[in-house]
């Protein structure tokens, strides 16, 4: 049986414009942030509070998060790797920050220059600052199906981390399939490990199409009992580690299966096509959302 | 051993459309040697069926005209069946006279579809299968039935899923050996597909069934999935994703052949088929045609170099 709600978590102003070749105005964001608050979408992760020398396209951060609407009963989460990140949400006005992890060593190494083990200490100063501050903080596990250094991960390693961040104080773990390598045989192996630790109501799925497997993988998570899943809109993203393939799952895509399955998400499809178009405008791309494409008739 | 304990078939057969289904919608009329060369190459892929051509007036399908010179000129590998469509007595004729061993019939679950389509009512035009079905019968040659419009039509909008399980009935009932539900604007969910399978299966045997996804709005493997789940073994696709949508201009089609293999192996499900092959014959036809892939496996492979 599948769950009666899901929560879908939106992650294009973030996730999908950091991996958008094009640097986006801040105005551009600030409007599509707006826009997406008027879909009936509950959470919007709306920027990230990294270095602009790491993440330029997020350099603009700070106003960003002033600059948006922010509608009452509306999350808007930020990305802080950092107790420095961190203070720096705060004082922009954040509510909710997020800390990202990972399931490979190879990867974590490469991404942020420490081991596992070291990014969790750093995430232990942030958690203590957000306790203090009841700034609620979501974990994100990247490579759970897959790493593009390490290749095949455990899912005992993903369940040993994921445990790890929800013990830190994480209210909800995302387990991110950061290269989109996973099958509905995978995801079913890593979530069972999981589940074993972590409770289901506190588990996200955060899935790359990059092989065209995401809504299978989300609709086996689903089945399991997950009822949280992160989606962007337009497919925003492409991935870092395959030129020119796509990353993140469509928002609209997502929502239309949800929709066919009786699954209440509280999301307007016919705006979030519309935000989607705007942002691909902006950006002058065509849209990864096959619902999109098809809804056009261009 | 993975499939086995999931309750998923443990093997499922693969039925390859792009040479028909695929051509079909493409804009560009392909050359017939071009055909000809993509058929072989899918012939050493490990595929068991690979539709062919069809056996159409060239009037309305231009693409298709060369169907008896493409039947005649490919590699007949055993082992795997080369069907090919007669819509009516005729065609089934033409087809044995240029060597087909098997055929396939098109009935549609949507009465405006039928007469948009092949202008005739859904009765009209399963009079004309049975004819099809008594002479293939007589010859020993299997017939495959296809049901069109199965999760929804794109002049009728939504369609129950009694009547699919009628439509089905009725083809079944004239001989089809399979019969291969399609959702053909792509508009179904594993929400939907699960409500027609029910129904379908009351009269059909499971093993008769077969899915033919369309992934125009992004559902396809989704929709597989669910059918696989409740048993279903045999899936319809296209190499590359070939073949658009006639219906939504520049939206998509068929599902890509490449990322249901893919889908499947992470299963563990047994196909028989070589995933790096059919990437290569998806390869070559793009190259001829002179346009992207829709695989995302195909996209993410060769752009990475490594198959994972």
């Amino acid at each position: 049986a599948f769950p009666k709600r899901v929560k879908v978590v939106e992650v294009g102003p973030r996730d999908g414009l950091q991996n958008e070749k094009n640097v986006v105005p801040t105005p551009v964001k600030i409007n599509l942030i707006n826009m997406l608050s008027e879909t009936g979408l509950q959470v919007i992760e709306a920027t990230s509070f990294v270095s602009p020398k790491w993440v330029p396209q997020m350099a603009d951060h700070t106003e960003v998060m002033q600059g948006i609407n922010k509608l009452p009963g509306i999350s808007y989460p930020v990305l802080t790797p950092n107790l420095k990140g961190f203070q720096a949400a705060v004082a922009a006005g954040a509510k909710e920050v997020s800390i990202f992890g990972a399931a490979s060593e190879l990867f974590t190494k490469k991404n942020i220059n420490c081991s596992i083990e070291e990014s969790l200490e750093r995430f232990e100063e942030v958690m203590t600052a957000a306790r203090a501050a009841s700034i609620p903080v979501r974990g994100y596990v990247s490579c759970v199906l897959g790493c593009p250094y390490e290749g095949k991960i455990s899912a005992a390693k993903v369940a040993e981390v994921s445990k790890k961040m929800y013990s830190m104080g994480c209210y909800e773990i995302s387990l991110g399939d950061t290269i989109g390598v996973g099958t509905p045989g995978s995801m079913k192996e890593m979530l069972t490990a999981v589940m074993k630790e972590v409770p289901v109501g506190a588990l996200a799925v955060h899935c790359h199409d990059t092989y065209g497997q995401a809504l299978a993988n989300i609709l086996v998570a689903l089945q399991m009992g997950v009822s949280v899943v992160d989606a962007s809109v337009a497919g925003l993203g492409g991935c870092p580690y395959a030129q020119g393939a796509s990353g993140n799952v469509a928002t609209e895509d997502l929502v239309y299966m949800l929709n066919g399955l009786g699954i209440h998400t509280g999301v307007d499809l016919q705006k979030l096509m519309d935000t989607g178009t705007f942002i691909c405008n902006a950006l002058n791309r065509r849209t990864n959302s096959k619902v999109s494409q098809a809804s056009c008739r261009l | 051993q993975e499939s086995e304990a999931s309750g998923l078939p443990e093997y499922i057969k693969i039925v390859e459309v792009g040479p028909r289904d695929g051509l079909q919608n493409e804009k560009v009329i392909v050359p017939t040697d071009i055909k000809i060369e993509l058929i072989n190459r899918l012939s050493r892929t490990g595929l068991p069926a690979i539709e062919v051509t069809s056996f159409v007036s060239s009037k309305w399908v231009p693409q298709m005209a060369d169907h008896k010179e493409v039947m005649r000129g490919i590699e007949r590998h055993p082992g795997v069946q080369y069907p090919v469509l007669t819509p009516n007595l005729q065609g089934f004729h033409s087809a044995i006279a240029a060597g087909a061993t098997e055929v396939s019939v098109f009935g549609a679950a949507s009465e405006s579809f039928s007469k948009m389509n092949i202008n005739c009512s859904i009765e009209e035009s399963i009079e004309k299968f049975e004819e099809v079905a008594k002479s293939a019968k007589n010859m020993n040659i299997p017939v495959r039935g296809y049901v069109s419009c199965a999760l929804g039509c794109p002049y009728e909008g939504n369609i129950i899923p009694a009547k699919v399980a009628e439509v089905s009935k009725r083809l079944y009932g004239v001989g089809c050996y399979e019969i291969s539900l399609g959702d053909t604007t792509g508009v179904g969910t594993p929400g939907s597909m699960k409500r027609m399978l029910e129904a379908v299966m009351k009269e059909i045997p499971l093993s008769a069934l077969a899915v033919h996804c369309h992934d125009t709005y992004g559902q396809a493997l989704a929709n597989i999935l669910t059918a696989i789940q409740m048993g279903v073994a045999v899936v319809d696709s296209s190499v590359a994703g070939l073949g658009g949508c006639p219906y939504a201009k520049g939206a998509t089609g068929n599902v890509a052949t490449e990322d249901v293999i893919y889908m499947l192996n992470g299963l563990g499900i047994n196909t028989g088929v070589n995933l790096y092959t059919v990437m290569e014959a998806g390869n070559f036809i793009c190259t001829a045609l002179n346009k992207k892939t829709n695989s995302k496996v195909a996209q993410a492979s060769f752009n990475t170099g490594t198959i994972n």
